[in-house]
């Protein structure tokens, strides 16, 4: 019998209805699946679509490495810190070589600054193309990945040609760098410079149009400046915001107060101000290192302090001193001053710091890593709460997240 | 309580404007300030843990708004084993500082800070996963790298066995 029902009398919630069941579903992600960049799971308590809750599980690659660092000496630790951020090597070792040196209270010669601020963009920009071709792809754009990684490739051909290493490159030390560039080297990095601003403009044709890409970076995950402070992020994810805190600035290292360049700033603080600001240090990084090699002083590229930097070669066969410090070096390592420190340096995924504890000895008495990633993922929750499921795979990505660092 | 001491190799920064805000606010918390390659380090009482936090945050010559990091060291041996280290830096002035409070081994238990800032919730669970100290007022206060059910002991505590308690020294498979 059909009941007749006016508009007064219809339902007003839809859970007065009897067949409609609302129920919060709890859903595992991962922490197996291509897009959680490395092994991470999240927990996600889900309302229909919509995520009320999202638990990170951290921990799948976590190999203590803190722990790792207080049995070794100082540079035995430089080969650990490549696997920290794995895609990123270079940048990790700059920042623990020089909280090392703050610790030391050591200089390194100009030519060496510059060096390392070189290499140190030329990383930025290649974590930069990873992050956006990893992006890309997660979101659906193929055609970004096979770009960005092309070009990508070409700079870890340099690194191949600095360290012969292309992930796992090693090449900072403790008052100095591995060795100095090549001819070729700087050959090769100018050449990709002169193309590389067109090769950011076609990503960008890729993307700046695309519905797809826009619907799922706009107002996605959207912090603003004041709780992105407090939670403490970093980098792009931080400036994205507004907040003008970049350390290459505020505590100016290497080449960088030398060198022309700006820091880029978001409004909104969503995905989509967060891409744009990493497409921009792209180019600021181009210029960074155009203006270095320009400048490039001559000079040694090791510090001349034998008691922590091994002497050249040739003199370690030839000079009776050069043969001590090599081997007291190379087996006991060089005594740090007794005291702590924190030294932050601006990675490309955010202030990634070491902070030191020394008792007078050749190892670190505690070594603790700021890891960006790690201090990210905390305000995960707060970021994901309220947008779709499928959010969650770009609000990683976002974070430029890679668990190595974040599980340490 | 013994009187604080200068350790060797740092200077006393008992002088550093900073430092003299806190021992004028907490002159019963503050114990000494030492500076090392320009790094200011505040030695305070961990029961004023949080109002110090609090002041350093909310005071408009301070503003120290941004959480950098919290970990904790051991001195075993010593009467106050655990050392919980705080560092913060203000974003608009441009400085940092650092903060550090002992705790006891048999009550191994600090304040919390995260109603201060939220990023130090996560922080704080590391410290509690990896060395053990507990942090009352923690909204979920349980381990982040190691397992829930992991039963070995807090990793960077100086007495975690580095090689293992034998259990996987040979592996004996019945025939």
């Amino acid at each position: 019998m059909a009941v007749e029902v006016t508009p007064e009398e219809k339902p007003k919630e839809e859970n007065s209805l009897p067949l409609l069941r609302k129920e919060e579903l709890l859903l595992n992600l991962g922490p197996q699946h291509p897009s959680t960049h490395g092994v991470l799971k999240v927990i996600v308590t889900l309302e229909g679509e919509k995520v009320v809750k999202s638990e990170p599980v951290l921990g799948f690659l976590h190999r203590g490495v803190e722990k790792l660092a207080e049995s070794v000496t100082y540079n035995q630790f430089i080969p650990h810190t490549d696997r920290l951020d794995y895609v990123c090597a270079m940048y990790n070792n700059f920042a623990y070589v020089r909280a090392v040196e703050k610790l030391l209270d050591i200089t390194v010669p100009w030519r060496t600054e510059y060096l390392r601020t070189i290499v140190a963009e030329v990383q930025r920009i290649i974590g930069h193309l990873f992050w956006l071709g990893t992006q890309a792809l997660d979101i659906g754009a193929m055609t970004v990945f096979f770009f960005t990684f092309r070009d990508r490739e070409d700079l870890l051909d340099l690194f191949t040609e600095l360290c012969g290493a292309r992930l796992t490159t090693s090449w900072y030390r403790v008052g100095g760098v591995e060795r100095d560039f090549t001819q070729k080297f700087v050959d090769d990095l100018s050449k990709f410079l002169v193309t590389f601003d067109e090769k950011i403009d076609e990503y960008d044709t890729l993307l700046i149009n695309n519905r797809i890409w826009l619907a799922r970076t706009k107002n996605i995950a959207v912090i603003s400046g004041e709780d992105a402070v407090a939670f403490g992020l970093s980098g792009p994810t931080l400036r994205g915001s507004g907040v003008d805190y970049d350390l290459r600035k505020v505590s100016p290292y290497g080449a960088y107060d030398h060198v022309e360049w700006t820091v880029p700033l978001g409004t909104k603080g969503d995905t989509y101000d967060r891409y744009w600001i990493r497409m921009e240090e792209m180019k600021e990084s181009a210029k960074i290192i155009k203006q270095c090699l320009a400048q490039l002083p001559s000079g040694p590229f090791k510090a001349d302090i034998p008691q922590v930097v091994a002497p050249p070669k040739e003199q370690v066969f030839t000079d009776m001193d050069s043969m001590i410090y090599q081997f007291k070096l190379y087996t006991q390592g060089f005594k740090a001053p007794k005291g702590d420190i924190y030294c932050g340096t601006e990675a490309h995924k955010g202030e990634l710091g070491f902070y030191i504890v020394s008792q007078g000895e050749g190892k670190p008495y505690r070594l603790k890593i700021r890891a960006p990633s790690f201090v990210h993922m905390g305000a995960f929750d707060f970021m994901a709460k309220g947008y779709m499921i499928a959010d969650i795979i770009t609000i990683f990505g976002t974070y430029d997240i890679v668990m190595g660092e974040c599980d340490r | 309580m013994k009187p604080f001491r200068i350790p060797e190799g740092m200077e006393n920064g008992e002088n550093h404007v900073l430092a003299q805000k806190i021992c004028r606010c907490f002159p019963e918390a503050y114990l000494g300030a030492t500076l090392f390659r320009g790094d200011l380090s505040v030695h305070i009482q961990r029961e004023e843990i949080v109002s110090i936090c609090r002041l350093l945050r909310d005071d408009a010559d301070l503003d120290f708004d941004y959480p950098v990091h919290i970990t904790s060291v051991d001195y075993m041996g010593e009467a106050e084993r655990f050392e919980v280290v705080y560092e913060f830096f203000s974003i608009r002035e441009k400085r940092q500082i650092r903060l550090k409070t002992r705790v006891p081994e048999d009550d191994c238990c600090i304040d919390s800070v995260t109603g201060i800032w939220q990023g130090a919730n996560y922080l704080e669970r590391e410290v509690y996963d990896m060395m053990g100290i507990r942090f009352t007022n923690h909204p979920d206060l349980q381990r982040i790298l190691l397992p829930d059910d992991y039963d070995e002991g807090y990793p960077l505590r100086k007495n975690f066995p580095m090689q293992g308690r034998g259990w996987r020294d040979s592996f004996d498979f019945p025939h």
